[in-house]
């Protein structure tokens, strides 16, 4: 097997700034990413990408081709298409890739597995035309394939640059539904002067609002009783705005309320999770250098917390200076130095958070939907399953799964993980950290017999 | 089944095509498109079907979590989303127990 300094997983903005930063100070990286190309979802195929749709995609996006460029050296093994689904002490990391199963060693792992959409269960949110704001996306990115009419709904930044790209292409949004209210915006004005610090973002909010504007999309605030209408497909978005009735005609619905710390590898190692206010989701343990409470184990990026990609490649850099430091290739006042203008990038980067958490909070109706919405889309179980769970004596999700199949399917959890434990923590009277999440267990991702059977075989070959 | 598609592909005719089948019927898409992506543009609207209750699915999150995309190539049920377009692919929608088939 082969043996590493450091393995990371995921070729994002976080992965990808610690692999480079480890590779100049003499450590020896894998980098194992399930793409195919790196970049992460924020830059997703920008390779690719850049050149054909730069246009649309904007200067942000492009910045992403820096960090590519700096995998391609011979010191930094990046493993495309490189799927892991169990990580064990030691640490010993298997994956597939190509339809073979594979392991690679490491004395320290970076988890930098990034951020997956905040579930947003509505009514009719299964609907085949119904994707995540951040699906629409990557559609956009990595393929040209834009929606011809689409509603965009719920709230944050992300609706307004997906509404920005749409009209850049050609199809501008049928219209954008939006979640957040005027009191949220009043109450965010309280953080007002980190917004300020971070103004190149409320800048950039203000041109796409305008981009918006000009092109005359409509936009509904404060929008209430959001519903998806459709048979066998999303044909419609309903709710009231202002006191009245809407219903617009679409055949695709982007939805999205912020993002959320994917943290199915932290918790498969037993790393320790608490609840944020702040950013109401559950977020790993990590000291200011992105260690966990597991020697060896290090996360970055958005997967220790929603930062941003700017953020992640800074958190990056500081994960691969420590590590470095643990393996004695640089000495404390060496790391010092280094990290001091990193963490100063990063304090900058998360001056304006405070602020678009508060103006722009999840979808009320979606944190605590009605009794017949589904929340596991795998096993469609609904928000009232699982206040009937609680009435009969169930207090925390992996009870749960004795009473239902919630979070069994092969998701496992990733969009009925954040809703399952508010919707028992709200109904026992108790908080998020009492109630808990789905313990996760490998494989992180369904792996197939074939591949293991593959796996097997080389494991004979180097044992003979 | 192109023009009815409720996506739009930019730049589509860059680039070799490929022939595949959804379901039987033929379809060209772009050589190394995503998937998913392309099923869509092509005018693909239901992938999949749910093992319990039977309601029609398609590719949701665009990032191999959901699993909503699950279709059965050549025979193999795989995450549309992950799998580049390649010639010659055969793609049904996966059978319910195969849908649900993960050995491991
Ligand atoms: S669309 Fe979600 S896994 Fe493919």
């Amino acid at each position: 097997m082969i043996r590493r300094d450091l393995v990371i997983i995921g070729a994002g903005p976080a992965g990808m700034a610690a692999a480079v930063r480890a590779a100049d100070l003499r450590l020896s990286v894998s980098i194992l990413d399930e793409q195919l190309r790196a970049g992460g979802q924020i830059y997703r195929d920008v390779d690719r990408a850049a050149a054909l749709r730069g246009d649309i995609l904007g200067k942000d996006y492009a910045h992403g081709a820096t960090l590519t460029a700096g995998l391609r050296r011979d010191a930094i093994d990046h493993l495309p298409g490189a799927v892991v689904w169990a990580i064990e002490e030691g640490f010993r990391i298997s994956y597939s890739q190509d339809g073979q199963g594979a392991q690679i060693a490491a004395s320290h792992v970076l988890l930098a597995t990034g951020a997956l959409e905040r579930p947003m269960p509505l009514p009719g949110w299964t609907l085949p035309g119904v994707m995540t704001a951040g699906a629409g996306q990557i559609l956009l990115k990595q393929s040209g394939v834009l929606a011809r009419n689409a509603a965009l709904v719920g709230s944050g930044p992300l609706l307004y640059l997906i509404a920005a790209q749409m009209i850049r292409a050609g199809t501008p949004p049928a219209a954008m539904v939006e979640t957040q209210g005027r009191g949220d915006i009043i109450s965010a004005m309280r953080h007002l002067g980190g917004a300020l610090r971070g103004w190149p973002y409320l800048l950039k909010g203000m041109m796409m609002l305008a981009e918006i504007t000009r092109a005359r999309v409509p936009r509904f605030t404060g929008a209430q009783g959001v519903a998806i209408e459709g048979d066998t497909k999303a044909e419609a978005v309903t709710f009231t705005s202002a006191g009245r009735s809407r219903r617009i005609v679409c055949d695709t619905v982007f939805l999205h309320h912020g993002v959320v710390p994917n943290t199915q590898a932290a918790r498969s190692l037993g790393v320790g999770h608490s609840w944020s206010r702040a950013q109401k989701c559950f977020v790993p343990a990590v000291d200011e250098w992105g260690q966990s409470d597991i020697p060896g184990v290090f996360i970055a990026g958005d997967g220790a917390g929603i930062g941003g990609a700017k953020a992640a490649e800074h958190a990056g850099g500081l994960a691969a200076l420590k590590i470095a430091e643990e393996l004695g290739r640089l000495d404390p006042s060496g790391c010092m130095e280094q990290a001091t203008p990193l963490r100063a990038a990063l304090t900058r980067e998360r001056a304006p958070r405070a602020f678009l958490d508060t103006a722009y909070p999840p979808c009320a109706e979606a944190l605590a939907p009605g009794d017949s919405t589904i929340v596991c889309r795998c096993e469609e179980i609904t928000a009232g399953d699982i206040r009937r769970y609680a009435s009969l004596g169930c207090l925390g999700p992996n009870q749960a799964k004795a009473f239902g199949r919630a979070g069994m399917g092969p998701c496992q959890g990733r969009f009925c993980g954040l809703t399952v434990s508010a919707l028992l923590a709200d109904a026992n009277g108790r908080t998020p950290d009492e109630t808990g999440h789905f313990r996760i267990r490998p494989p992180l991702k369904p792996v197939t017999l074939g591949e293991l059977a593959a796996m097997d075989a080389v494991a004979q070959d180097e044992a003979t | 089944m192109k023009t009815a598609s409720p996506f739009l592909e930019i730049g589509a005719d860059a680039g070799p095509c490929v022939d595949v089948t959804f379901e039987g019927a033929p379809l060209r898409l772009t050589e190394g498109a995503n998937l998913a992506a392309a099923l869509l543009a092509a005018g693909v609207e239901v992938f999949r079907h749910t093992k319990t209750t039977g309601a029609p699915r398609a590719a949701f999150c665009m990032m191999g979590a959901c699993f909503d995309c699950l279709v059965e190539i050549d025979g193999v049920v795989r995450q549309a989303c992950m799998v580049e377009a390649s010639q010659g692919l055969r793609i049904n929608r996966p059978h319910e127990a195969e849908a649900h088939d993960d050995p491991a």
